[in-house]
C-alpha cells in the first residue's frame, strides 16, 4: 500500500446514533486519492450513515469529519464530489438529457453532455423518462449524475443494490472505466463480490465499528478460507476447538466447516474418525467468508 | 489549508442558468404530471362552469356569477402552492431525492424557488382561465382595473398556500402528505366561504373563518370583484402572518424530520 497518497477524505472517531441505535461507533476512516475504497458491511452496519456525514448531509454527534481539508459543506467541496445515493424516487417524467443537463449546471466544469451519457451507457435513451427506464438504466442515471460535474472523489452509496446480474455487471464495467481514469471513489455495498471486483482496499464495518482492513485479497485470507463437508461422529463442539475453525453447523449426519487451512482439520477429524465419509473440500464462497468476518467480534463479546 | 477556494463566486451567468433550469425541470415535471396538471386546471374551471355559469339563472344568476368567480378563483390558487409545492416536498423530502440535491452544489434557493414559480404560473393559468369565463360565459363586468386587481391577488394569494405545501411537507410522511393535503384543503375552502357565503353558516362558524388563510384571500378577491367592500390590509397582513408563521413551522419540521431515503 502506497500510503504517501494525501488522504482527501477522513472520518475521526466519528460516532453517530438515532435515538437508542447506534448507527456509527468511534469509526475512522480515511480515503487517499486515487484509490477505490470499498466500505463493506451487512445492512444497518452504519455503511449508508458514513457517505451521509461525509457529505455532511448529517452532523456526527462526536468526532470530526473533513473534506479537502474542508468542512464537507462547503460549496467548494461539493463542486468537487459526485454523489449517487440510495434514492427510492426521483422525478419520473424527467427525461435522461433534462436530468443530466439541470446536475451539468451546478458545477463549474462540467462533462460535455454527449459524454456524460456516453460514459453512462445512456446515449440511446437520452429522450427518455426516468420513468420509462429499466432498473439497470435508472442507476446508470444516477452514475450519470454523480459522474457529470467531472468530480474528483466519487461516492457510490450502494450503486448496485436491487439490479440483476446482468445490470450489475454492466454498471461495474462503467465504475471501472472512470476509475481508470483515476477518479477516487468511495463505494458502500454489502456485496464482498462487488467490493472485490471494484476496491483496491476494503474497510469491514459491523455495528458502526470497523471490523477489518485491507486488500480484497488480504481480507479474503484473512476470512475463513477452506469449507469442509464430511459425514463423521465427531461432535461439532470439539471440531470448533481445532486449531483455525471458525464456524462449525451439522446439517443431518453431515458436519460444514469453515476454516483457514484445511490441513490441520483434516488431520485431526481422520485421527478422530477413521470412519469419515463423503469428504468435500473447497473454497468458502465469498458470501460465507464474509458472514464469518461481520460475525467474529460479537462471538468475542458473547 | 486550500480554504481560499471556498470563497470562490459562482458567475451571475451560471448561477441565472442553474435557476432557470431547475424552475423548467420543476414546471416539465408537474406539466407531465397528469395526475396534478389536469385537476389543478381543470376542476377549478369546471366548479365554475357548474356554479358560475351552469347553475347563476334567474333573478340572482349575475350575483352567482360574481360571488363564484372570487371564491372559486380563491379555491383554484390554493391547489398549486399544496399539490404541486406540498406533496411533492414531502415526496422529494422522505424518498432520497432532496438528499441527492443537497449533496449536489445547487443553491438550495434554487429548489424552493423553481416549486414557487410553478405555483405562481399555476395560479396564473387558472385565474386567467376563470377571468374569461366569467366574462364570456357569466356575463360578469367588470372595470379594467378590477379585472388586474383580482389577477394579482390570485396570483399573489398562491404565495401562503406555497407556504402552507411547505410546512406539509416538512412534517407530514411522504406516503400520507396527500390524505393530509386534502384534509385540510377541502374543510378550509368550505369554511372559508369560497363556496357559498359565509351568512348561511352558524355564527360560531363565521367567526372560526378568520383562523384560516384562505378567508383572507376570499375576503381579498371579493373585495377586488366589487362583491363586498372591505377594508384590504387587515386580510393582506393576516396573509403575511399566515406565510411567516408557516415557514416557522416548515423550519422546525424540517429540522425535527430531516430527508431521508425512506
Amino acid at each position: 500500500m502506497s500510503d504517501d497518497r494525501p488522504v482527501i477524505a477522513r472520518l475521526e472517531g466519528v460516532s453517530k446514533r438515532y435515538g437508542a441505535v447506534k448507527a456509527l461507533d468511534g469509526l475512522d476512516l480515511d480515503v487517499r486519492r486515487g484509490e477505490v475504497l470499498a466500505v463493506l458491511g451487512p445492512n444497518g452496519a452504519g455503511k449508508t450513515t458514513s457517505i451521509a456525514l461525509l457529505l455532511g448531509l448529517l452532523r456526527p454527534d462526536i468526532g470530526k469529519v473533513s473534506l479537502f481539508d474542508m468542512t464537507p459543506t462547503a460549496r467548494a467541496v461539493r463542486e468537487r464530489c459526485g454523489v449517487m445515493l440510495q434514492v427510492s424516487r426521483m422525478p419520473e417524467p424527467i427525461t435522461v438529457r433534462e436530468h443530466v443537463e439541470l446536475f451539468s449546471s451546478y458545477y463549474p466544469h462540467p462533462l460535455p453532455l454527449s459524454e456524460t451519457l456516453r460514459l453512462a451507457g445512456l446515449t440511446e435513451v437520452a429522450e427518455r423518462r426516468f420513468g420509462k427506464l429499466s432498473g439497470g438504466q435508472q442507476q446508470r442515471l444516477k452514475f450519470a449524475l454523480a459522474l457529470c460535474g467531472d468530480p474528483e472523489l466519487l461516492f457510490l452509496d450502494e450503486p448496485t443494490a436491487a439490479l440483476d446480474v446482468e445490470a450489475r455487471r454492466q454498471l461495474w464495467d462503467v465504475i471501472r472505466a472512470r476509475v481508470a481514469r483515476g477518479t477516487t471513489v468511495l463505494l458502500t455495498t454489502h456485496y464482498l463480490e462487488e467490493a472485490d471486483a471494484l476496491a483496491d482496499r476494503i474497510v469491514v464495518v459491523d455495528h458502526g465499528k470497523l471490523v477489518v482492513a485491507g486488500s480484497p485479497a488480504e481480507i479474503k485470507a484473512r476470512s475463513a478460507g477452506r469449507r469442509i463437508r464430511c459425514v463423521t461422529h465427531v461432535p461439532a463442539e470439539s471440531v470448533a476447538r481445532m486449531a483455525g475453525v471458525k464456524d462449525v453447523a451439522r446439517h443431518g449426519a453431515a458436519l460444514e466447516i469453515l476454516t483457514t487451512r484445511a490441513e490441520p482439520v483434516l488431520r485431526e477429524l481422520l485421527s478422530q474418525d477413521p470412519d469419515l465419509s463423503d469428504l468435500e473440500v473447497s473454497g468458502a464462497g465469498l458470501e460465507q467468508a464474509f458472514l464469518a468476518l461481520t460475525r467474529q467480534p460479537q462471538k468475542e463479546a458473547a | 489549508m486550500n480554504t481560499v477556494s471556498a470563497v470562490v463566486v459562482r458567475p451571475f451567468a451560471a448561477t441565472a442558468r442553474i435557476y432557470l433550469l431547475e424552475a423548467r425541470s420543476e414546471l416539465l415535471r408537474v406539466w407531465r404530471t397528469p395526475g396534478f396538471a389536469i385537476p389543478t386546471l381543470l376542476f377549478p374551471a369546471m366548479f365554475y362552469l357548474f356554479f358560475g355559469v351552469l347553475l347563476a339563472k334567474g333573478e340572482h344568476g349575475a350575483e352567482q356569477s360574481l360571488y363564484a368567480l372570487g371564491g372559486l378563483g380563491s379555491f383554484g390558487v390554493m391547489t398549486p402552492g399544496l399539490f404541486g409545492f406540498g406533496v411533492g416536498f414531502a415526496l422529494d423530502r422522505g424518498l432520497g431525492w432532496l438528499q441527492v440535491k443537497r449533496a449536489s452544489p445547487m443553491p438550495p434557493a434554487a429548489y424552493l424557488l423553481a416549486k414557487v414559480l410553478m405555483a405562481i404560473l399555476f395560479a396564473g393559468i387558472v385565474s386567467a382561465m376563470l377571468c374569461c369565463m366569467a366574462a364570456f360565459l357569466g356575463h360578469v363586468s367588470l372595470a379594467p382595473g378590477q379585472w388586474l386587481t383580482l389577477l394579482v391577488t390570485l396570483v399573489l394569494g398562491s404565495i401562503p398556500f406555497c407556504a402552507l405545501g411547505l410546512a406539509v411537507g416538512a412534517w407530514a410522511k411522504p406516503q400520507s402528505a396527500p390524505a393530509v393535503v386534502n384534509l385540510i384543503y377541502l374543510p378550509m375552502s368550505f369554511l372559508s366561504g369560497l363556496w357559498m357565503p359565509l351568512q348561511f353558516l352558524p355564527a360560531f362558524m363565521q367567526k372560526l373563518a378568520t383562523l384560516f388563510p384562505a378567508y383572507h384571500l376570499g375576503r381579498l378577491a371579493y373585495a377586488a370583484t366589487g362583491v363586498q367592500a372591505t377594508e384590504r390590509l387587515p386580510h393582506v397582513l393576516a396573509l403575511a402572518g399566515f406565510t411567516v408563521g408557516f415557514l416557522l413551522l416548515a423550519a422546525r419540521g424540517y429540522r425535527r424530520n430531516p430527508p431521508s431515503n425512506g
